[in-house]
């Protein structure tokens, strides 16, 4: 792409984005959601958290990981034990990013 | 209703902000890793800064630059980013009750900002659907400390570039905030159950293109949280 395809590309890529965080947001009038439609997305976020964080875990190149030999595991168990010990969500970051960094620069996992 | 003090001197604001600044740990890593990803991908840095500031959403971003490296069209690089974003549109419809009573300026701004982690931290804060006077200041700050630790990261991997290996798996941090995000979401039977089935959708649909696999999940674990919340798990009286 040249500079000026490259800039137009990342103006549309900015309003897609505001248009989709906008959504239902922008509009003037209310759209009538269902009431259950909307007690369901109290789960929506949720959701959105695992489906990232799950296949970042046990997931490379689109396939299962076949091996116990993968730093992100024991960061992903650690981090939970972590969190579950100390409530403390800035220590669960450190201590997986830590377990994580060990296993990988010093085992090559 | 006029405010009697700034948004940025309300109490709320210095909770929303206190309440993200943990997490900002992973978004400051992930934007670390997004600017790398810019300039690696061969984004000029006017370019990818322009990008940082205008875009603001990394997994858009992401999925964008290697579209726009190999010279896709450019209507497939905005169909994809319409898709990665539809997570976007499902927590656009959670925004309206809160914030859907503002003046249109007010709310093209909130939607520019509304990035995942502060609908997640939001509706932690309040779980009632019903406008308050202290979700403003409380949205702001955490979008205010959202936006300085991705931006200030994106600019310094835009800028270090190649000083920064990506191998070492930077990334991961991001990953783990997420992780740590999620299990104080996990309050109850049927919000773990939703957990797992989002998870098993996630994988086992993570084959679909422009990660559909998202938008697959989210369905899942709403339709499985209503079936429970209709009493299959809880006795009767138990129901909200």
């Amino acid at each position: 792409m040249s500079g000026l395809e490259t800039l137009l590309a990342i103006a549309g890529l900015a309003l897609i984005t505001l248009l989709t965080r906008g959504f239902f947001l922008l509009p003037e009038r209310e759209w009538p959601l269902p009431k259950w439609l909307h007690q369901g997305l109290h789960y929506a976020p949720l959701a959105a958290l695992v489906a990232v964080v799950v296949p970042e875990v046990v997931m490379t190149q689109g396939e299962l990981i076949a091996t116990w030999r993968d730093a992100r595991l024991y960061a992903a168990a650690a981090a939970v034990a972590w969190f579950y010990w100390r409530r403390n969500i800035l220590g669960t970051i450190v201590v997986g990013t830590a377990v994580m960094l060990a296993l990988r620069l010093g085992l090559g996992w | 209703m006029t405010e009697p003090t700034p948004t940025w001197r309300h109490p709320e604001f210095r909770r929303g902000a206190h309440e993200m600044f943990d997490i900002s740990l992973g978004v400051a890593a992930w934007g670390l890793i997004t600017g790398v990803t810019m300039v690696k991908s061969g984004l000029s840095v006017p370019l990818a800064v322009a990008m940082s500031l205008l875009v603001y959403a990394g997994s858009a971003q992401l999925t964008a630059l290697p579209l726009i490296a190999s010279g896709a069209p450019l209507w497939v690089v905005w169909a994809t980013a319409v898709c990665v974003n539809l997570r976007f549109v499902i927590f656009s419809a959670g925004w309206r009750p809160y914030f859907g009573h503002l003046p249109r300026g007010q709310r093209l701004r909130l939607a520019y900002v509304a990035a995942d982690l502060n609908y997640v931290v939001f509706m932690r804060r309040f779980p009632q659907r019903r406008p308050a006077p202290e979700q403003l200041p409380y949205f702001w700050g955490g979008a205010a400390i959202t936006w300085v630790a991705w931006q200030a990261c994106s600019m310094a991997g835009i800028l270090l570039g190649d000083l920064i290996p990506t191998q070492w798996g930077i990334g991961f941090a991001g990953t783990v905030a997420l992780i740590a995000l999620t299990c104080s979401l996990l309050t109850d039977r049927v919000t773990w159950v939703a957990a797992v089935v989002a998870g098993c959708a996630a994988v086992a649909a993570y084959a679909l293109p422009l990660k559909l696999n998202l938008v697959v999940a989210i369905a899942a674990a709403v339709a499985i949280g209503l079936v429970l919340e209709r009493g299959v798990l809880r006795p009767a009286g138990g129901a909200r």
